[in-house]
């Protein structure tokens, strides 16, 4: 390796390694911040409370009950008020979920093929609603194959929900919480890393001597990928052994997809690192630029495809929704390169140019 | 009178390193006081104990009359501080700044109009009023600070460092304003570690590693320094520096501009040290008794 | 200050050169050139344009109009011979506080491209010369500040730079200190290399074979301190100073 950039690098470890306060920091924050936001956003699907209202107290509903309460998702409390009190339990947040049984549930399970339950959801949080009914018609299915007669046609739909089949939502955001975490990280390290050497002046001393922009570039960006890559290995260890989430793909993949992304990350970094001249507006500007538009249009959220066109296109530059899909691809689906390659040569790509114009950007003058 | 600022036997270290080393000092009402000494010499370390932003290790300090580790909001309020290096609101213009001091210590708006016109008056600053302070030349805004931190007209003001990096006219026009208002019956207690402002000053104390070297009149000082010194002239000074080096005056003797210090410690006098010389075969191109300054006691001092 | 350098040749050669930063003419058509192995002073009021001009001649800023060279390179066009053959200590320079001083001189010796043998004999070469070899691995942040100084300056001219430009070395430095700081600057001076310095302490300006006097933009005076002394009636560069910045603002 060329030998100014190798002394950049070393130099740049050193300062990592003696700043154990910084270091503490880079790697417990991605940490903490997947335990924050993956607790707020699962627990909210978790434990919904759920009131059932059995007014047919028969064997039928109890077989029902029973499937419900099998579930972990459902924190079911038993409790018999009358129609008009309903409402109340949705205003006072006693529960989000309230299904009622008829008093002539069975019979009519016996009579006819409708047989109607009352189910009255708070669909204040949309993405919880939809989750309950997802979750009942599974059951209100399994239930019909089971036990409902007239419903035993000559056949019968049996969904397969692939990917996430018990439906759990720390499937679906955890891998996006990573990818969100990773590109914020990544382009933090390196903005920082370089503006606050325009602040302290020694930037200055480095330009007065022959380096190049490359070397300056490449040199404090390699010692920052390691530490990124360490931040994706904890934060993926805790995704898997904390919240459950599977590797289904290739490990190897992973890693070399973790890679790619990070070092978009890092050239987002240098990048802003190029135009902005003291560290507190390079923090921000990273917060804004990578926070905002990889948590709502990057498809974590919010499907890309429910989103208006000109989003869709906008989602395609943002390079959590090109990982998003590597992510949740290798992790959950298990696939790999035959299928991933565009994103990950997208990927490549983004890192390619924003590297490009980070060093065009970068002037060896001071103005 | 009592002395607005007394100092008694103070300490305070960081770790290993003794930053303050039982310094006592009084400063007396309208007079100047220099604390004079290089980075590191302790200045910052006793004014920022004096203001109450730092707890000593041992020792105590009043402020006008008041223990300042027992009065911190006493002193705060009554005491102008200047801090190191301090820098305005640069997107604020001169009077925004002005009057953001002046509501920062309650002065009403009518009181503000009064002070500003008067602090106008000495620091020529009424042109650039609505100038942003960003915008202002070095030494002027060292005087606009100086004219923040008195808004709220305190007897007793402390400056750290306020010339640093300023260059010598402006260095010098802050003097006479401090002068200026010294003679309205304000005490300053002001630190530099340019030695030519020690002149300046109606008493200082010259500070190296947190001990006091030499305290009194800058006058009385150099007055009192032990031995003569010779002033060594030559057109190569470098050269005949080199030399002597070589010599048994090796530890007597300093650079001073285009010539050299020989302290004569061991009371040579002139004719011993001009025959030394001879036998050495050092050329120079004259010899003469000069008056001690306050550098030539520092360097004895410091050693 | 009478040393003998001259052998007629140029280390610095400027000629109506200009910086205009937007509407502000920080540096105003100044011409003057600096002898090979001259110490010359280069003196001014705050913003009266030193550190521009010392930026515009180390390649750091682009001059807006004019001519300069140095080392023989042209400013415009030859930025890359001219960082190969300058040393450069900036105003705010401070050595990384968070590297040792031997990993501060391997950095910088790095940054020059010089081998790994060479990095290593010029790293003993200065813990013996700054007399360092006891506080080698200790972090800079931990020196006296009058040491940090010369080890900046030790750096700054590891690769062994013809031209030294040196942008208020010793603000703040004592007294005994500042004397080693201009020690060093005369041995560089004797081996040949030019020095370049701007300074706020007027004593210092004595130790300059010659010096300029700048004054919003422009040079208004330039010459051996002895003759500008003698010029302006004074005992001292101070009072030259003074007298000739405080006459500028009168006009």
């Amino acid at each position: 390796m060329n030998k100014v950039l190798l002394s950049i690098v070393k130099k740049e470890f050193i300062h990592i390694w003696r700043d154990p306060q910084t270091l503490f920091i880079v790697i417990m924050f991605p940490i903490l911040m997947l335990f924050l936001y993956g607790y707020a956003i699962t627990m909210e699907m978790k434990q919904i409370d759920t009131i059932i209202i059995d007014h047919s107290k028969s064997p039928q509903s109890r077989v029902y009950i029973e499937k419900i309460i099998a579930i972990d998702f459902f924190k079911v409390r038993f409790e018999d008020l009358p129609e008009s009190k309903i409402e109340d339990v949705f205003f006072q947040r006693e529960a989000r979920c309230v299904i009622v049984f008829p008093s002539d549930f069975a019979d009519q399970l016996v009579k006819n093929t409708n047989t109607p339950i009352q189910l009255l959801i708070d669909a204040s949080d949309p993405n919880a609603a939809n989750f309950i009914i997802n979750y009942l018609s599974k059951i209100n299915l399994a239930f019909n194959r089971e036990n409902n007669i007239s419903y035993a046609g000559p056949f019968s739909i049996e969904p397969r929900i692939l990917y996430n089949p018990d439906f759990k939502s720390a499937y679906f955001f955890v891998p996006g919480l990573v990818a969100v975490i990773m590109l914020l990280i990544s382009a933090l390290l390196t903005s920082i890393a370089i503006v606050r050497e325009k602040e302290n002046g020694s930037l200055e001393q480095i330009l007065v001597s022959p380096v190049r922009p490359i070397q300056i570039i490449i040199g404090k960006v390699i010692p920052y990928v390691f530490l990124g890559l360490f931040d994706s290995v904890l934060v993926l260890v805790v995704a898997c052994f904390w919240f459950g989430v599977p590797i289904n793909g290739s490990i190897l993949w992973l890693g070399v997809s973790l890679l790619i992304y990070v070092l978009t990350g890092m050239c987002f970094g240098l990048l802003i690192s190029t135009i902005t001249n003291t560290q507190q507006v390079a923090m921000m500007a990273t917060l804004v630029i990578t926070i905002l538009p990889s948590f709502l249009l990057s498809g974590f959220i919010f499907p890309v495809r429910s989103m208006p066109v000109i989003f869709q296109w906008f989602s395609k530059i943002i390079p959590a929704t090109h990982f998003l899909v590597v992510i949740r691809g290798i992790m959950l689906k298990g696939i790999g390169l035959n299928e991933l390659w565009p994103q990950l040569l997208i990927l490549t790509g983004f890192s390619l140019f924003l590297m490009i114009v980070s060093m065009k950007k970068f002037s060896t003058k001071l103005e | 009178m009592e002395n607005p600022i007394v100092i008694e036997n103070l300490k305070k270290s960081y770790g290993k390193v003794q930053a303050v080393d039982n310094v006592s000092l009084e400063v007396a009402p309208g007079e100047v006081f220099g604390l004079i000494g290089p980075d590191g010499a302790g200045k910052t370390t006793i004014i920022r104990i004096l203001v109450s932003l730092l707890s000593p290790d041992s020792g105590k300090v009043f402020f006008l009359g008041k223990d300042v580790s027992k009065n911190p909001v006493f002193v705060r309020s009554h005491i102008g501080y200047m801090p190191q290096r301090f820098s305005l609101y640069r997107d604020l213009s001169v009077e925004q700044n002005l009057r953001f001091f002046g509501d920062l210590f309650h002065i009403s708006r009518a009181k503000q109009g009064k002070q500003m016109e008067w602090l106008y008056n000495f620091s020529k600053l009424r042109p650039f009023k609505n100038r942003l302070a960003g915008a202002l030349s070095g030494g002027m805004k060292q005087k606009l600070a100086l004219s923040c931190m008195l808004m709220h007209e305190p007897e007793v003001i402390v400056l750290d460092e306020p010339t640093f990096g300023v260059d010598p006219v402006s260095r010098h026009e802050f003097w006479d304003i401090l002068k200026t208002l010294a003679e309205h019956g304000i005490t300053i207690l002001v630190s530099t570690a340019y030695m030519d402002e020690a002149n300046l000053c109606s008493r200082v104390a010259l500070l190296h590693e947190g001990h006091i070297l030499a305290m009194d009149k800058p006058k009385t000082l150099v007055q009192q320094f032990q031995h003569p010194i010779f002033r060594l002239e030559s057109n190569q000074p470098y050269s005949l520096y080199t030399k002597l080096k070589t010599t048994e005056f090796a530890d007597s003797i300093h650079l001073f501009g285009d010539g050299i210090h020989f302290s004569d410690k061991d009371q040579l006098g002139q004719r011993t040290i001009v025959r030394k010389l001879k036998e050495w075969n050092i050329e120079y191109d004259s010899i003469q008794p000069v008056q001690a300054n306050l550098e030539d006691l520092f360097l004895e001092r410091m050693r | 200050m009478n040393r003998n350098y001259s052998d007629g040749e140029f280390a610095v050669e400027v000629s109506k050169l200009t910086r205009d930063f937007g509407h502000f003419r920080a540096v105003d058509a100044v011409s003057f050139s600096v002898e090979k192995g001259e110490i010359f002073g280069f003196l001014g009021a705050n913003g009266a344009g030193k550190t521009t001009t010392v930026r515009m001649l180390c390649g750091l800023l682009m001059p807006s109009s004019g001519t300069a060279a140095v080392g023989g390179f042209d400013v415009y066009t030859q930025v890359e011979q001219i960082k190969n053959s300058i040393g450069y200590m900036s105003q705010s320079f401070s050595l990384y506080e968070d590297l040792t001083v031997r990993e501060n001189i391997q950095f910088y010796g790095g940054v020059y491209g010089l081998k790994r043998k060479e990095i290593r004999r010029k790293t003993e070469e200065l813990l013996d010369y700054l007399n360092l070899w006891d506080h080698a691995d200790q972090l800079t942040r931990d020196l006296p500040l009058g040491w940090k100084q010369r080890m900046a300056l030790s750096t700054a001219i590891l690769h062994d730079p013809n031209i030294i430009f040196l942008d208020e070395p010793t603000s703040g430095v004592d007294p005994a200190s500042r004397r080693d700081f201009w020690l060093l600057i005369y041995e560089l001076a004797e081996r040949g290399k030019t020095v370049f310095v701007t300074t706020h302490y007027m004593d210092e300006a004595e130790y300059c074979d010659r010096v300029s006097i700048m004054k919003q933009g422009k040079i208004v005076e330039i010459d051996k301190p002895e003759v500008l002394k003698e010029k302006y009636g004074s005992e001292s560069m101070q009072q030259v100073f003074i007298n000739v910045v405080s006459e500028v603002i009168g006009e």
